[in-house]
């Protein structure tokens, strides 16, 4: 049959017409029922994709899409917040203060009724203001120091608990190609962050809302950063960064900081020849600091359908707590954020993934909600500069100090 | 007869805007009111936002313009725009003229020099951060470097010497030599056989004598052309910049180029749209500047005397 231009554009027409009618990707579960969006950021984990599937699917209340989002996610969430077309639900590594200042998020205490407590404290407080709570955390992730006990052994070192320590470690531990520890490729600038003031006994930002690091502890610690790099014992350049382990499994370097997320492959790479420290303390004030965050689900206040989309958030990060478990421990590696489902989970119960869950409930903090994007890149740049070009660290806390009191100015002032 | 004009000229001017009209409308919403709307949100406290209520005068523009990162990201503009412009001049003349001399194969050279053009600017970074300037071990400058015996160099990491801008410049030399290099050539075609005929008779040596009184002069046009073009690019420096340096916790203090801190201001989680689009305007104001001062400096279209 010749094809003909009517033909063509009647064919064309209808499946475009199918296409809009077949979108749901788990085909149609009925009319009548809210349809929700609910955004996840690119897992790297195989599994993941399929498990938030089936929580969805399992869903009778409303027909949950579930929208997986590789690339800039952070970037696509913020611009899609400020149209119509954005998500019912998203899972967001925060919601920032700007975020909820600007009415972006709904508040979503009361779906914490009578379980508040059981979530970990250190993560829960940064998405809470003024009381309320903006976001609901899923799994905990935290950062630690792995290191080879073989090459430790060999160069006459003992792991590292003074920072002091550790860099002494490090330097002992580089030979040849070999580094002694790998701080990212960046030097350690973006993800060390606040975790050496916490380790000397400070903090981002103070209980009453001040900058938490206007003290001359901060710079002597920052500047122990520094002999890292002069000393050529941190490893840069690596082909995969930080967060990776593949640095420590290949043996590019001897001590690694990386997430928790990479213990089932630094445990399948090494076996029983590894061992997990917290950011070791520095200074008579000093003690161990673990850096602890969590994506939390929230619900965006542009949503059509916000009461049915807390409702889903409430079933889905508060009451199926056999689906967060899953979540957490089933694909990747996390903590859960219920502190009674970390408890008794029976992969966290033994070897390093208890210490883990010891440093975290002994040591973890949080980046608190007033340390705002604007300080956090000030602080980041002035540590890389201590770190790769020996600034004075004074000098250089000084200014991100000034920047700090004027965002947390900035934030204090009611919108 | 006069109503047979006026019905021409309606029915020209029909057909002006059915082929103008839909530029001009997509110029309009995607260029000038989106540049109108930076303008107006650039004295706003527009935090996370793009309709804000809280006026703030110039407030924007002082923190801007007092930010000693936005001052840094002109001061690398400026670095770089002295370094890559003179240097993909000088290359790309130079190879239009090595090319427009050869008397075979000179379809295939072109090519091969201009065929990187076609290239984006996001792969060719990737190629140059993961093949070629990979760090330890593994990447191709380092395995050249290991034969001499030399040390590994952390390229993209190392401010002390900053090796990563060998890698930014190169990157973008590659990228776009060849096209400087067709319209070099373009221009070379341009110049009269006699003048050289000419410049023979009156005994000028070939070579660096007549490239210096006749060729050089002669392409004044498309030099000037080219270096404009070379300095607005250098100004919209962004892909490779970002791709060879930021990771997902940011991007390091140095080499940060003014689109990229404006990019970390207003986009992601910084969602500064006020201060942002102060920073958009204050580099659109810069551009303009150095592109009129530019002109008028060289007289680009001027007519040739």
């Amino acid at each position: 049959m010749p094809i003909s231009r009517r033909l063509l554009l009647t064919g064309g027409a209808a499946l475009a017409l199918t296409g809009c009618g077949s979108d749901t990707g788990r085909g149609d579960k009925g009319p009548g029922r809210p349809r929700l969006s609910h955004w996840y950021h690119q897992y790297g984990e195989a599994g993941t994709r399929q498990a938030v599937g089936r929580y969805a699917a399992a869903y009778d209340k409303a027909d949950v899409r579930i929208e997986w989002r590789p690339g800039n996610y952070d970037q696509q969430t913020a611009a899609a917040l400020l149209t119509d077309s954005g998500p019912d639900v998203f899972e967001v590594d925060g919601p920032t203060l700007d975020q909820i200042r600007g009415g972006q998020v709904t508040d979503l205490t009361a779906l914490l009724d009578g379980v508040k407590d059981d979530f970990h404290h250190a993560v829960l407080a940064p998405k809470t203001w003024d009381g309320r709570v903006w976001g609901v955390p899923q799994a905990i992730d935290t950062q630690l120091l792995y290191y080879r006990r073989s090459l430790l052994e060999k160069a006459g070192v003992r792991p590292p608990r003074t920072l002091d320590e550790l860099v002494d470690a490090a330097g002992r531990l580089t030979s040849g190609p070999v580094k002694g520890l790998f701080l990212g490729n960046d030097g350690g600038a973006g993800v060390l962050g606040g975790t050496p003031l916490y380790a000397a006994g400070l903090s981002l930002v103070t209980a009453d809302g001040k900058p938490g690091f206007d003290d001359p502890a901060a710079a002597r610690t920052l500047g122990k950063l520094h002999r890292l790099h002069a000393g050529k014992s941190l490893l840069l350049g690596a082909p995969a960064d930080w967060s990776d382990p593949a640095a420590l499994v290949q043996g590019l370097t001897a001590m690694q900081w990386s997430g928790l997320w990479a213990l089932p492959q630094v445990k399948k790479a090494l076996g029983d020849d590894f061992g997990v420290l917290p950011f070791p303390a520095d200074g008579p004030a000093g003690k161990p600091a673990v850096p602890v965050g969590a994506y939390a689900a929230a619900v965006s206040a542009r949503s059509a359908r916000r009461k049915e989309a807390e409702a889903y958030v409430k079933w889905l990060w508060v009451d199926r707590t056999d689906h967060q478990e899953d979540f957490a421990l089933s694909y990747g590696f996390h903590i859960p954020a219920r502190t009674s489902l970390a408890a008794k989970a029976a992969k966290l119960k033994g070897g390093a993934a208890a210490e883990v869950v010891r440093f975290t409930t002994d040591h973890g903090y949080a980046q608190p909600l007033l340390w705002t994007v604007a300080a956090r890149t000030a602080y980041q740049d002035a540590l890389s500069r201590i770190i790769k070009d020996g600034a004075d660290p004074e000098r250089e806390l000084k200014a991100v100090v000034r920047r700090t009191a004027d965002e947390l100015r900035r934030a204090g002032k009611k919108p | 007869m006069a109503a047979h004009g006026a019905q021409r000229r309606r029915r020209q001017a029909l057909w002006f805007w059915a082929f103008t009209g839909p530029f001009v409308l997509g110029l309009a919403l995607f260029t000038y009111v989106p540049l109108a709307w930076s303008v107006w949100l650039s004295f706003f406290d527009a935090h996370n936002t793009v309709s804000p209520t809280d006026f703030t005068g110039l407030d924007n523009y002082r923190e801007v313009l007092g930010d000693p990162a936005f001052r840094s990201a002109l001061g690398t503009f400026v670095l770089f725009t002295a370094f890559i412009v003179p240097a993909t001049y000088v290359l790309s003349l130079g190879l239009a003229l090595a090319v427009g001399r050869l008397r075979v194969a000179q379809a295939f050279f072109r090519s091969v020099f201009f065929l990187p053009t076609a290239c984006s600017y996001v792969v060719a970074a990737l190629v140059w951060k993961l093949s070629i300037f990979n760090g330890v071990r593994f990447g191709l400058a380092n395995t050249v470097l290991g034969w001499f015996g030399a040390e590994q160099v952390a390229w993209l990491s190392t401010t002390d010497p900053p090796w990563y801008w060998l890698v930014l410049v190169t990157v973008r030399l590659w990228l776009q030599a060849g096209f400087y290099m067709v319209l070099f050539l373009a221009g070379l075609q341009r110049i009269p056989a006699q003048l050289y005929e000419a410049a023979a008779v009156d005994g000028a040596r070939p070579g660096w004598q007549t490239f210096r009184h006749i060729t050089f002069p002669a392409l004044r046009a498309t030099s000037v052309a080219v270096v404009l073009l070379l300095i607005v690019n250098a100004f919209q420096a962004f892909d490779e910049f970002y791709n060879l340096l930021s990771d997902a916790r940011g991007y390091p203090p140095y080499a940060r180029p003014p689109l990229v801190y404006l990019y970390y201001t207003a986009l992601g989680q910084g969602q500064n749209l006020g201060l942002g689009s102060a920073g958009a305007v204050v580099l659109a104001l810069v551009i303009a500047v150095v592109s009129v001062v530019q002109v008028r400096w060289f007289g680009l279209g001027r007519r040739e005397a």
